[in-house]
């Protein structure tokens, strides 16, 4: 089956959207970590029942993914992946809070729908910013932002080795699991019998591998500092990057843009 | 380049599980030579290119390197002078690009950008992949894989290169391709191997180790031309050495 096979050339997709070369990419990865930390902050900040409120801020996202010509898809098929977590969060919110604050076309809404509506499109920016960031920045870039932010060492290499090692995982499991329905052909799924073992010698055989990958990146000098090389310069472009959303983000905090744009649109009309 | 020496001093090391691998290997590699390291499966090649440069370190004996001993402290000195390219290139290559996985080693020894650019297109334009350079390492064919993996290892400017299993899993012509470029090296050569022929091509020394032990140390010609040596370290004659197997006359040499 190729499915994990697959799974590890999706995996690399947003790797190599990070090489792009677009407007968007060649800005400094700090200016791009501290947007993104600014948006989710803003992001998370709004009430439960602030749905309208929400709304401008679905700009961000949708300006990022056209000028860094990134494809929409892929993007929120692993946008997806996260929901069934806040799902499960929120299903309940619309059986135990039932009051009634809103009526739409004469239909009722109870503040449990409203807040669990709230609760997704949340989920559904960050975790977009998120994406975006990596496909916009790549790992490394991050991670030589985040040691620019002062975070300790050892917490980005956590990231960064965790980040490789989940394709060092998947490419074990696919030698595994490729190895084991050739020689079970009439099976479907594996056999609970052997799940023991079968995750036993995985984590043995990526613990293996991953102790050579270290050994390799040791024996070319590696000590703990992830070089990247990008040790860009942070431009005026960068600053005015930062600063023209951070000032978008507060706008859209600050004021009701989506009452301000009706009242102009009603005004007129009148 | 300065003159490099390596010396084994009867050295052991016997795994934590209680596995002797090496049992007193004891030689002195001088600069410039290009030996192959041969033996069976388990022979203790492996072990012993991991003691060279420290992933494991010895029980009992000692290494140098150019009269430094290998130790815990003197690791990154003999880390820079030693290139070792590993026996899976999977292992080796990490980064997302070609371009990066071989700058990978020179930025960790801090070296400027256009240092680090400079080095890293002279390796990748000697082993002949400077085209590849953009492309995600594991997109790469077999044959490729080993080339960016030897660039990886050659953009460090060892003084000496150890290769483990060159030519495993290689096409005809990439061994060829690989053969070439290895020949056309200057380095001191180390090379673990069960490809005979590339030996026999190669180097101009021959190590057979068994059991941990050197077993003969002599020219190729010499060492694996003897049959009963061969046969007795799990080893057979080389094909180029074999008589035809068409007509059954000598090769010609």
């Amino acid at each position: 089956m190729s499915n994990i096979t697959d799974s590890i050339y999706k995996m690399r997709f947003l790797d190599e959207t990070a090489d792009k070369r677009t407007p968007v990419h060649d800005l400094h990865p700090l200016s791009k970590l501290l947007v993104t930390i600014a948006y989710v902050t803003v992001v998370v900040s709004y009430g439960k029942y602030d749905v309208s409120k929400l709304l401008p801020l679905v700009f961000y996202p949708v300006v990022i993914l056209f000028s860094a010509e990134i494809p929409l898809l892929p993007l929120l098929k692993r946008t997806l992946a996260v929901m069934p977590l806040v799902i499960g969060i929120g299903v309940f919110n619309p059986v135990f809070d039932r009051e009634t604050i809103a009526v739409i076309f004469g239909l009722p809404i109870s503040g449990g729908w409203i807040s669990f509506i709230s609760l997704l499109l949340k989920c559904v920016l960050t975790v977009l910013s998120a994406l975006l960031l990596v496909a916009t920045t790549g790992m490394e870039r991050i991670s030589f932002a985040l040691r620019m932010l002062f975070v300790p060492r050892i917490f980005v290499m956590q990231l960064m080795l965790t980040y490789r090692f989940i394709s060092v995982l998947l490419e074990e499991a696919a030698n595994i699991w490729n190895s084991y329905t050739l020689r079970a052909p009439r099976q479907k799924g594996i056999s609970h019998q052997v799940w023991g073992p079968l995750l036993g010698q995985m984590l043995m055989r990526t613990y293996d591998r991953a102790q050579r990958v270290y050994q390799a990146m040791v024996l070319r000098g590696f000590n703990g500092e992830y070089n990247t090389g990008s040790a860009k310069q942070l431009l005026l472009k960068d600053f005015l990057y930062l600063a023209s959303w951070v000032a978008f983000f507060a706008a859209a905090r600050h004021y009701n843009i989506p009452l301000f744009i009706g009242s102009i649109l009603t005004g007129v009309g009148k | 380049m300065s003159h490099h020496i390596i010396d084994f001093n009867e050295l052991y090391y016997t795994y934590p599980d209680g596995k002797p691998a090496v049992n007193g290997v004891s030689c002195r590699i001088r600069h410039g030579e290009s030996v192959g390291i041969v033996g069976a499966n388990g022979a203790g090649k492996s072990t012993l290119l991991m003691l060279l440069v420290g992933i494991l370190l010895p029980t009992k004996g000692e290494i140098r390197v150019s009269e430094i001993p290998v130790t815990k402290k003197t690791l990154p000195v003999i880390r820079q002078r030693i290139g070792l390219a590993f026996q899976n290139p999977d292992d080796q290559l990490f980064m997302t690009t070609v371009y990066d996985d071989v700058a990978f080693g020179p930025r960790n020894y801090r070296l400027t950008e256009p240092e680090v650019e400079k080095r890293v297109m002279r390796a990748l334009e000697t082993v002949g992949i400077e085209h590849l350079k953009d492309r995600a390492p594991y997109k790469l064919s077999g044959g490729e894989k080993r080339a960016a993996a030897i660039a990886a290892v050659l953009s460090m400017d060892p003084d000496i290169l150890v290769i483990d299993e060159p030519t495993a899993a290689l096409d005809p012509k990439s061994r060829r391709r690989l053969l070439n470029l290895l020949k056309g090296f200057t380095h001191t050569k180390l090379i673990a191997t069960h490809d005979l022929d590339l030996v026999l091509e190669i180097c101009d020394r021959t190590i057979v180790i068994k059991e941990g032990r050197i077993a003969s140390d002599n020219s190729p010609l010499k060492t694996l031309a003897d049959a009963a040596l061969m046969e007795q370290c799990g080893l057979e004659i080389p094909l180029t050495l074999q008589n035809c197997p068409v007509c059954g006359s000598p090769p010609r040499r």
